[in-house]
Formats: C-alpha cells, sequence, structure tokens
C-alpha cells in the first residue's frame, strides 16, 4: 500500500523533473517572500519602539522604519504573486504532460482496451482526475513550501530560547506524522474508490445522453435515472467518507498542538518555579511554538486535496501502464506501390480465451482480385478486417501482404496500404470537408468535392446550411444514417488506396445510389485487391472470389458461376434472397 | 441559480450547525492563550503549583471541547457538501433525460456530462468551504473591525479608507476571472470531445493512419486549456499579495499617524500596539476571505453551467393526457412540414398518411429523403413544425408521460446496446418481462439461437455499444429489444440490412406468423422487403411522391418504379 503510493508519488516527481528550474524558483520566492513576512513584525515593534510618549517620538527615525517596511511589504508581496503565478504554470504545465501521456497511450493501445472499456470512465481520467491531479500540485508547491520555510524559521527561534522545552514540541512532530498517517491510509482507499465511482458514473452518463434516442423510445428515463442514482448514492458513501476521514487530519494534529501548549505552559510554568526560565521566555516561547504548530496545521489541512490527488493520479498511471501494442519503431517499412498479394496462413484467432472464432483458415488472394466475403452474420467476416488491419493479432499462423508477414510490418505502413469503410460509420465534429479530407495529405476543395461527387454525397451535401462548411455535431445527429456512410465513402474515395475494404459500406444507402457508387469503386480499383463484405449477394457477383464464411471457417470458394453449380451453402444463400417473396 | 441552491435548502440546519460549531471551536482556540496567561500569573508568579495545575486541566478540557466541535463542523461539512453535490448531479440527470435531441445536440454529450461531475465537484468544495471558513473569517474579521473603532476612532480612519480598496480589488478580479473560468471549464469539455471521438472512432484514425493527426488535435486542446488555465491563475494569484499588501501599507500609515498621534499625546503606544494587532487580525481574516474568492469565482462558473442545464426549456414538453378516443386508425399525418432546427430546407413537407391498425407500410426512397425523419415523428423524438401526427387517433402532443412511446416498439436504424448482460438489454422493452418472454422475442428475432450458442447464454455480458457481438446479431437484438414490449405499433428502421438474407426472410416470417394485429412501420432500401406492404410511401427529397400498393405504384410512380427495375435488373437475373 504505502509503497505503490510511494511510486505514484515518485512518478508524480517524475513528471516534476522537467520543470526542477522553475520549482527552484518557487522555493526562492517562498524563502523570500516568508521570511520578510516574518521580518515584517519585527521592525513594526522597532518602529512602536520609537514612541516613547507625548512629545517623545523620534519622527526621523520612525519614518525610516516607516519606508523600510513599505519596501519589504512590497518586496515580500511581489515575491508571494510570483510564487503564486509560477505554481499555478509548473502544476497546468505538469498536468498537461501527465494528459499528453494518457493520450498518447490511448494510441498505442490494442483495440482489445477500446472495445472493453467504458468511454465515459476513460474520460473521466483525462479530466476529472488529471484535474485532481493539478489542484494537488497547486496546494502542494504553494502551501507546503512556505510551510516548510515558516517551520524552519520558528524552529530557530525556539532552539535559540530554549533547547529543552523545543524537545516537547519536536516530540509531538511524529506523533502528529503518525495521526496524518493512519488517517491517510484510510481516507486514500475512500479517494480511490471515490475515483473509481466517478469514472463509473461518468461512463454511464455518457452511454446514456449520447443514446437519448433509444432511451426515449424504450422509456427507460426511470430507469435510467434509479440506474445512476444508485451509482449516485455509492459516490455520496465513498466522496462523504473520505471527505470525512481525510478532515479528521485537521482538528486532530492540531489538538495535539494544543496538548504540547498545555504541556508547555504546564512544564513550563514548573521550570520557571524551580529557576530554571523566566517569565518572558515561557510566553515567547509559547508564541513560537503556536507559529510552529500553524505549518503543521495548514500542511495537514490540504491533505485531502493531496490525497484526493493521489487517488486521482493512480488512476491515471494506470491507464498509462497498460500494455502497449508490441513497439514497432524497428519493423520494415512497406513500400507504397505493392503488387496487394494477401496470404492467410493456419490463422487461428479467438477474441476471448476458450471461445474460439476461427481456425485453421487459409486464403491467398492474388494481387489486383476482388474478394467477396459472404456469411450468416457472426461468422467472423469484420474478424476478418480487423485482422487483416491489425487491429488484432493472430494467435496463431501468420498473414503475409506480399510475402511479407504483417506482424513484421510497421503498422501505418500497413494500414495506409489499405483504405476501408466500415458499417459503423465514424465522422468527428467538424466540417463536411474536414471530414471527407480526413486521412489524406494537403488536398485542395476540388478534390474533396471530385470525391464527394463520386460518392455521390455532392447533391446533398450542396443542399446543407453551409454545403461542404456545414458542421457536423458531436454524434453527427444533424445528418441521416445513410448520408454519413455517403461521406465516409467520399474519404476512402479520395485516399485512393491501393487496397480496398468495404465492411458493409453501403448498408444504409438506397439501392440505386449504391449501384453508381460501385461503379465507381469498381472503376477505382481497377488492378488493385479488394475485400468486400456484403449481405446483398447482388453487389459481390462480380467477385473473383467469393469466400463462403460460417463459424469462423471457409467452406466454400469461387466465383459465383462455380458456386452456384456447387448447389452448397452459396447456393441456398442466393436463393434465400428469392424465397421470402412467395 | 436558484435552481441550483434549492439543493442546499434542505440541509439548512445543518449549514447553520457546522459554522456554528466552528465558531464554538475558534472562540475555544482564543481562550487557550487567556488561561495560560492566568497560570503564568497568578501560577507561576505567586509560586501556586496547584493553580498551574487547574489552569493545566481546564487548558485541556477547552482544547478537547475544541477539537469535538471541529469534528462535528467537519463530519457536517462532509455531509451537506457530498448531499448537495449528489443531489444536484441527480436533478441535473432526471433533466438531462427530459431533453430532446435538439437540447442533447446543443450542448453536447461530452459538455452535459462534465458538467455532471466536474462542474459539480467543483460546487462541492465550495459548499465544504462555505461551513468549514466563511463563517469564521468575517466573525474575524468584523470582531477586529468593532474593536479597532472602538479603540480609536480617528485612527480607524485609515481602515475605512483601506477596506473599500480591499473590496474593490475583490470585484475587480472577480469581473475579470468568471469568465476566464468558465472558458477553462469549455476549453475540457474541448479536450473531453477529442477523447471520446477517439475512443469511438479508434479504428478510422488507426485505418488512415492519423495518430499523429489526432495527437496533434489533442495537444491543442491540452495546451489551450492550460494557457487558459494559467491565464486565469495569474489574474487570481494577484488577489492574495494585493490583499497583504493593501493590509500592511494599512498598518504603516497607522504606525506613522500613530506616532503622530502619541506624540501630540492624544493616544498611548500601547493603544498603537492594540491597534496594530486588530489590523493584523483583520488581516489573517481577508487573506482567507481572498482565498475564498479564488475558490468561489471558479464555483461560480460552474454554477452557471449546472444552472443553464438546470434552467434549460425542454423544447418537447408532454401534453395533459386527453382521452383516448376511439379510432381506426393507429397513425395519421396531416399536413405534416418539418425543418431540422437550423436547416433552410424541410426534410419533410406536406406529408399526408393514414395507417389502419394493423397495417404494414412500407417506406422507400433515396438516401436522405426523409424516411427516418418520417418514422422519428411518431414516439416524437422530433415535433412536427406544422401539421399534425396522430397515433390511436390522438394527437401525439396531447399524450401524457409515457403513454405514448408505451404502444411503439422501434427499432432504429443504428444498432445501440449498453453494457450489461443480453437479458438486461432485452429487458429495456419492459423491465418486468418474465424471462420466457424474452427468450420468445429472441426467437421471433432470430437471435434465440447465437445467444443460447454463448458460454453463458442470456448472461453474457455486452460491452458499451455492444461491439463484442458482430453487426448482424446486434441488429437481431434490438429487434428483440423492441419485441419484448409488445408494442401496438413496431417500427423498423432499415433494420435487415446487416442481417444475411435467409435470416432476414426467417426473421420476416416469424415476425408475419406471431405478431398479427400489429401495425408495422417498414423502411427498407429494397423494394422486395416492402413489396407486400398494405401502403408503401415513397419519399423523394422530403416529399411524398407516391403512395399506394405496389402494383398501383409501379403504374403510377417513375420513382418507384425505377427504384424497383433497378433491383430487378441486379437480382432477377438467375432467379
Amino acid at each position: 500500500m504505502t509503497n505503490k503510493k510511494s511510486t505514484t508519488l515518485k512518478r508524480i516527481w517524475g513528471y516534476i523533473g522537467k520543470y526542477k528550474a522553475l520549482l527552484l524558483f518557487v522555493f526562492i520566492c517562498a524563502i523570500i517572500g516568508n521570511s520578510l513576512a516574518m521580518l515584517a513584525p519585527l521592525m513594526v515593534g522597532n518602529g512602536i519602539d520609537k514612541m516613547l510618549g507625548e512629545n517623545l517620538v523620534n519622527f526621523s527615525l520612525l519614518w525610516d522604519i516607516v519606508f523600510k517596511l513599505i519596501l519589504i511589504y512590497a518586496i515580500s508581496a511581489l515575491f508571494q504573486w510570483l510564487l503564486s503565478v509560477v505554481s499555478t504554470k509548473v502544476a497546468n504545465e505538469i498536468v498537461k504532460d501527465i494528459r499528453k501521456d494518457a493520450f498518447h497511450k490511448l494510441n498505442k493501445l490494442p483495440l482489445k482496451y477500446y472495445d472493453n472499456s467504458s468511454r465515459g470512465d476513460v474520460i473521466s481520467r483525462l479530466t476529472n482526475d488529471v484535474e485532481a491531479i493539478s489542484e494537488g500540485l497547486f496546494q502542494g508547491t504553494t502551501q507546503i513550501m512556505s510551510g516548510i520555510i515558516i517551520i524552519i524559521g520558528c524552529f530557530v527561534f525556539m532552539l535559540m530560547i530554549s533547547a529543552r522545552i523545543t524537545c516537547i514540541i519536536v516530540l509531538l512532530v511524529p506523533v502528529c506524522y503518525a495521526i496524518a498517517a493512519t488517517i491517510a491510509k484510510k481516507s486514500a482507499t475512500m479517494f480511490q474508490k471515490r475515483s473509481q465511482s466517478i469514472g463509473q458514473l461518468n461512463g454511464y452518463a455518457e452511454e446514456m445522453i449520447s443514446n437519448i434516442k433509444v432511451v426515449k423510445a424504450f422509456g427507460y428515463e426511470d430507469m435510467a435515472k434509479e440506474n445512476f442514482s444508485k451509482m449516485n448514492d455509492q459516490l455520496y458513501v465513498y466522496g462523504q467518507k473520505a471527505q470525512w476521514y481525510s478532515s479528521l487530519t485537521n482538528p486532530t494534529t492540531r489538538y495535539v498542538n494544543n496538548l504540547g501548549y498545555v504541556a508547555v505552559t504546564v512544564v513550563g510554568g514548573f521550570l520557571a518555579l524551580s529557576g530554571g526560565l523566566s517569565v518572558g521566555n515561557i510566553s515567547s516561547f509559547l508564541t513560537y511554538s503556536n507559529q510552529f504548530a500553524k505549518p503543521i496545521n495548514e500542511i495537514t489541512s490540504i491533505m485531502t486535496q493531496l490525497q484526493e490527488a493521489l487517488a486521482s493520479a493512480k488512476r491515471v498511471f494506470q491507464l498509462i501502464d497498460e500494455e502497449e501494442e508490441s513497439d514497432d519503431s524497428q519493423m520494415k517499412s512497406l513500400e507504397k506501390e505493392g503488387k496487394g498479394e494477401v496470404v492467410f496462413e493456419h490463422v487461428d484467432f479467438s477474441y476471448r480465451e476458450g471461445v474460439e472464432l476461427i481456425k485453421d483458415l487459409n486464403l491467398k488472394v492474388s494481387p489486383g482480385n476482388m474478394v467477396a466475403i459472404v456469411g450468416p452474420t457472426g461468422a467472423g467476416k469484420s474478424t476478418l478486417v480487423n485482422l487483416l488491419m491489425r487491429f488484432y493479432d493472430v494467435n496463431q499462423g501468420a498473414i503475409y501482404i506480399d510475402g511479407i508477414d504483417i506482424r513484421e510490418i510497421k503498422r501505418d505502413d500497413l494500414r495506409s496500404r489499405f483504405g476501408m469503410v466500415l458499417q459503423e460509420s465514424w465522422l468527428f465534429k467538424g466540417t463536411v470537408a474536414e471530414n471527407i479530407g480526413y486521412g489524406s495529405k494537403d488536398v485542395t476543395m476540388e478534390q474533396i468535392m471530385d470525391a464527394a461527387k463520386k460518392a455521390h454525397a455532392h447533391s446533398f451535401i450542396r443542399r446543407l446550411k453551409d454545403g461542404y462548411d456545414t458542421l457536423i455535431e458531436e454524434d453527427a445527429g444533424n445528418i441521416s444514417q445513410g448520408q454519413k456512410q455517403l461521406l465516409t465513402i467520399a474519404r476512402a474515395m479520395l485516399l485512393d488506396p491501393p487496397i480496398l475494404i468495404l465492411d458493409e459500406a453501403t448498408s444504409s444507402i438506397d439501392t440505386r445510389t449504391e449501384l453508381k457508387i460501385q461503379k465507381a469503386f469498381h472503376a477505382m480499383m481497377q488492378g488493385r485487391t479488394s475485400f468486400v463484405i456484403a449481405h446483398r449477394l447482388s453487389t459481390i457477383k462480380e467477385a473473383d472470389v467469393i469466400l463462403v464464411m460460417k463459424d469462423g471457417n471457409i467452406i466454400e470458394q469461387g466465383n459465383h458461376a462455380e458456386l452456384l453449380k456447387k448447389k452448397g451453402f452459396y447456393h441456398t444463400l442466393y436463393h434465400s434472397q428469392f424465397a421470402k417473396e412467395k | 441559480m436558484k435552481a441550483v441552491l434549492k439543493y442546499l435548502k434542505e440541509y439548512k440546519w445543518l449549514l447553520i450547525f457546522g459554522p456554528f460549531f466552528k465558531l464554538v471551536e475558534a472562540v475555544l482556540e482564543l481562550f487557550l492563550p487567556y488561561f495560560m496567561s492566568l497560570a503564568v500569573d497568578h501560577g507561576v508568579l505567586k509560586g501556586d503549583k496547584a493553580y498551574v495545575i487547574k489552569m493545566g486541566v481546564t487548558m485541556l478540557i477547552t482544547a478537547t471541547i475544541g477539537i469535538v466541535s471541529a469534528l462535528i463542523c467537519q463530519y457536517t461539512a462532509s455531509i451537506v457538501s457530498q448531499g448537495f453535490g449528489t443531489k444536484l448531479r441527480n436533478a441535473m440527470f432526471d433533466k438531462i433525460m427530459s431533453f430532446s435531441n435538439t437540447e442533447i445536440d446543443d450542448f453536447g454529450t461530452t459538455s452535459l456530462v462534465n458538467r455532471l461531475t466536474s462542474d459539480v465537484n467543483q460546487l462541492q468544495t465550495a459548499v465544504a468551504m462555505l461551513i468549514r471558513l466563511v463563517i469564521r473569517a468575517p466573525f474575524l474579521c468584523i470582531g477586529g473591525v468593532v474593536m479597532a473603532v472602538s479603540l480609536d476612532i480617528k485612527l480607524s480612519v485609515v481602515l475605512m479608507v483601506v477596506l473599500p480598496m480591499f473590496i474593490i480589488v475583490l470585484a475587480v478580479t472577480m469581473i475579470k476571472t468568471v469568465p476566464l473560468y468558465k472558458k477553462v471549464q469549455q476549453k475540457l469539455d474541448q479536450i473531453a470531445l477529442v477523447v471520446r471521438e477517439n475512443l469511438a472512432g479508434v479504428r478510422v484514425i488507426r485505418a488512415f493512419s492519423k495518430v499523429s493527426y489526432e495527437e496533434e488535435k489533442f495537444k491543442n486542446s491540452n495546451e489551450e486549456y492550460a494557457k487558459t488555465a494559467i491565464r486565469v491563475g495569474r489574474i487570481s494569484s494577484v488577489l492574495n499579495p494585493l490583499t497583504s499588501l493593501i493590509m500592511n501599507f494599512a498598518i504603516c500609515a497607522i504606525l506613522w499617524i500613530g506616532g503622530v498621534r502619541v506624540d501630540s499625546g492624544s493616544m498611548s503606544v500601547g493603544s498603537v500596539i492594540a491597534f496594530i494587532n486588530y489590523v493584523t487580525q483583520i488581516l489573517a481574516a481577508l487573506i482567507i476571505v481572498s482565498n475564498l474568492v479564488v475558490l468561489y469565482t471558479k464555483a461560480f462558473a460552474s454554477l452557471g453551467r449546472v444552472a443553464k442545464v438546470l434552467n434549460t426549456e425542454v423544447s418537447i414538453k408532454e401534453g395533459e393526457g386527453a382521452k383516448e378516443v376511439e379510432s381506426a386508425y393507429a397513425v395519421e399525418f396531416e399536413d405534416v412540414t418539418f425543418y431540422y432546427e437550423g436547416s433552410k430546407e424541410p426534410a419533410l413537407s406536406n406529408i399526408n398518411l393514414k395507417v389502419k391498425k394493423g397495417e404494414t407500410v412500407g417506406i422507400i426512397g433515396g438516401t436522405g429523403s426523409g424516411k427516418s425523419t418520417l418514422v422519428q415523428l411518431i414516439p416524437r423524438f422530433y415535433d412536427a413544425t406544422s401539421g399534425k401526427v396522430k397515433v390511436n387517433g390522438l394527437d401525439v402532443k396531447e399524450y401524457k408521460g409515457k403513454d405514448l412511446i408505451h404502444s411503439i416498439g422501434m427499432v432504429p436504424q443504428k444498432c445501440v446496446l449498453f453494457t450489461g448482460s443480453i437479458l438486461e438489454n432485452l429487458r429495456w422493452g419492459d423491465l418486468e418481462a418474465k424471462e420466457e418472454q424474452v427468450k420468445k422475442a429472441a426467437k421471433i428475432a432470430q437471435a434465440g439461437e447465437f445467444i443460447e450458442k454463448m458460454p453463458e447464454q442470456y448472461h453474457t455480458m455486452l460491452t458499451q455499444g455492444g461491439t463484442n457481438v458482430s453487426g448482424g446479431q446486434r441488429q437481431r437484438l434490438t429487434i428483440a429489444r423492441a419485441l419484448v414490449k409488445e408494442p401496438d405499433i413496431l417500427i423498423l428502421d432499415d433494420s435487415f440490412n446487416a442481417l444475411d438474407f435467409v435470416t432476414d426472410a426467417n426473421l420476416r416470417k416469424a415476425l408475419h406468423e406471431n405478431l398479427n394485429g400489429l401495425t408495422t412501420f417498414i423502411i427498407s432500401q429494397r423494394a422486395s422487403t416492402i413489396k407486400n406492404s398494405d401502403q408503401i410511401v415513397v419519399l423523394h427529397d422530403g416529399e411524398m411522391v407516391g403512395i399506394g400498393k405496389h402494383d398501383d405504384l409501379m403504374k403510377d410512380c417513375e420513382v418507384y418504379r425505377e427504384i424497383c427495375l433497378s433491383q430487378e435488373r441486379e437480382e432477377g437475373g438467375e432467379a
């Protein structure tokens, strides 16, 4: 437990490393600002000493002191301001780096992570948790630094007065520490649970809000509210406990300090009675011991924020520690202009251990061929795409492109060989033109429009409010499903890829438009390899090879005419299209 | 504001209780030095050991009562602030659940989620601080001022000059920083948006090798956030040192004026010392106030964002719930025209359609012709811009609560499933549905077979969006989900497109056999799917260019004929 905490701290320290110079500056500001602030009361005392009574005020000396005081106050304020400004900067820069690393990490994680985690929870790690770290860092640098200076200052003053009584005060430190540590341990668990709860809540809210249509269609609002409220209650329990436990530290340590104060009074009193100490000494001693306790109290009072920050940091580091996709920087580069030969050799694959999906798949696609994949849903057609693009790695066997094992190629090189249109069209918040131009470098508006025309999206785009500059909203609520597909098709057309993958790319598009788009695809793919997954068998009749998949295996293979002649599964599938009409 | 603060009202008593105990603690803490001085004056100086011990015990008791009070205050603070936050989150979520698509699109999902967590968090902190510090600081401050004024009125003129200055500084910083803090939260929304898009679009992003582009995009959002946060930090950093500067200058002034007054004999040196002590005390209190102000401006920005959610008028209001009318028609469209918000052209214009109970209606038309929009008006996802939509003879706007959607089973075009087991997902339609009922619906939807093949069957867990089952399986599950509801009106929005043809045919056959008397709307790209419908609606650019049976439309409707011919040509070959 403590071990883990210290590694979290160590890692935060690692991020601070870059800003050590600034941190040193913060430290210097704290020293100057605070020691001047501690000096000021002495000067005020000196000033008062210059007033001895009626007509006995030495104005020239008093003016001297007032002038110096103004100077001291101004400088002290300046440094306190700098302390705060630089701390804000350091805290924000550090969390910026942490956030950047977390996001960078996200891009290195295998698809498996994406497919299995709640979006809202991941978002929460990059927003709420990082925020907590930032707050903790800021408070930490400003308050703790000042606290340390004040502690040292008071300690020196106290030692100057009496070493013996200093011992009593110093004895209090470990006691305070022990109390703080015990409470911290308890509240740390609660903070951890609290962050988790926030993540969970975020996840649930994100899922429900983004699918409000479905929620409404099923009148599920009440149930959603109830579920939310349950998670919220859970969060309340952890949140309240976390806050309560962590807020124990401050009053308890203050209590311990007060006990020390009582002890000094009594012990000091006895010492004075036996003549070992002057009364004046006790009084100034008490003043300083009070001063000494103040920073301890201050530090313990920001414990809450620090612990929240630690708990959150843990969650962020957890993300950063997720297992990455294997490093591919040493891998081979792939030439842009390959032949486009694709070979699957004895491929085994399963998403979950024990649930086999693809077993001993063998396939050879000659360059320039159009390969169609058909079969019942859940047969593993899209999985084939996942493997080909290396979204997932095969468990056994290998896939070769132009004779090279795809695991030996840089992922970006591999993927840039393919142009992909998926059934689920993904658009981001941005203009229509930006969405079409996504993936291509340096494209002109003409090229974008040209691609849109080929994808038969041009006419509907023109009718949008601002044409190609129309903003597509988050979740693209403002255009239809079919139109989304047209845009993603335009995106692939613009890319003009060596190998094309169409996974149910035209499923939401009307058949007349689909026919036209297909012609455009055919023209584009002339002499290039392409993979087409489709349920409408009419769209794949012209394929060079049709693979019929069932339960993760290719059970039939051949062109349309051959397969029909075989009177096998394809035959049944093909004729079922018309059976329903009877 | 009111909408938010009313959730504090429930804690009225605790809100008084907590600060009260804080005050008790503060007062007791002031007593400690007093007892100490007694111990010195009457004990040590007079050599009375017993008195020293007596005072020691008194101090011990005082300190103990002090800590108990402090703990009570802290406990109250944790209950009130967390409870307030919890209530607020619930209220916000409830409100959001009543939003229609227009409002959700307006805010954006990520912004709403951020408001629910990050902004409410700020408010929680503010409430906790309210209880812990807000009473104490003004108490010390006002106490100091009163003492100072009663000590020497003329000298307190200095305070009268200085305190307004402090208030001006506070006001200026607040005015400057509130909008900036709002901006900070907006930038946080931006960060969340990029993350969310990346999570949703990972396949496309990687397939198009755009990882570095996305990182650049994130870097920009991240940098902008940091920049804004640092900027606002720089401004609010001024507050604290400036407060001490103003008050310390006041001390200088007091020292000088005090000197003059001592010199003229109208004030004693001791009074000057005491006066300065009071000013120091006021200063300490004001420092706390200025720290609180920073916190509260932050919270104020969040308060605005939260209040905006709670105060949003829902564009679709439920009706009064007029009595059911006897009607032969399940659904009627009377001259319906519909515009999406902000669009120049209508998505639907002048739609007239009457659907008898038990009829099957096919809807066909080009991409973006308004097919989905048409059916989405039935469960009132949107309100018609003009004209009327009636369900069972009653205007949809007059239905109360869930009465309307209760009878409608909707299978949306985008197959959305939720985190949870298959059973939980299917029960969305009817929470009380028996397992038998669920299984039956799954069988009709052709999902029974594949579900039962899974190792955990109906208890198989689905990930967010149902990414761990295939597209076709997802589609069948969404159909089953609508069937569990046992609706009167079933709307299938292009719900067969991910199915292979065997499954498609079986599914339609099963629907036909099992669900007699059901009014069905089927949107499809394929003429063959809707050929046998009682009515076929042909849409083109939002207009109804044809309505009738297949044979009539083949004769009269140009668009329909084209669609059919193009498809026959395509697949007619070997059939």
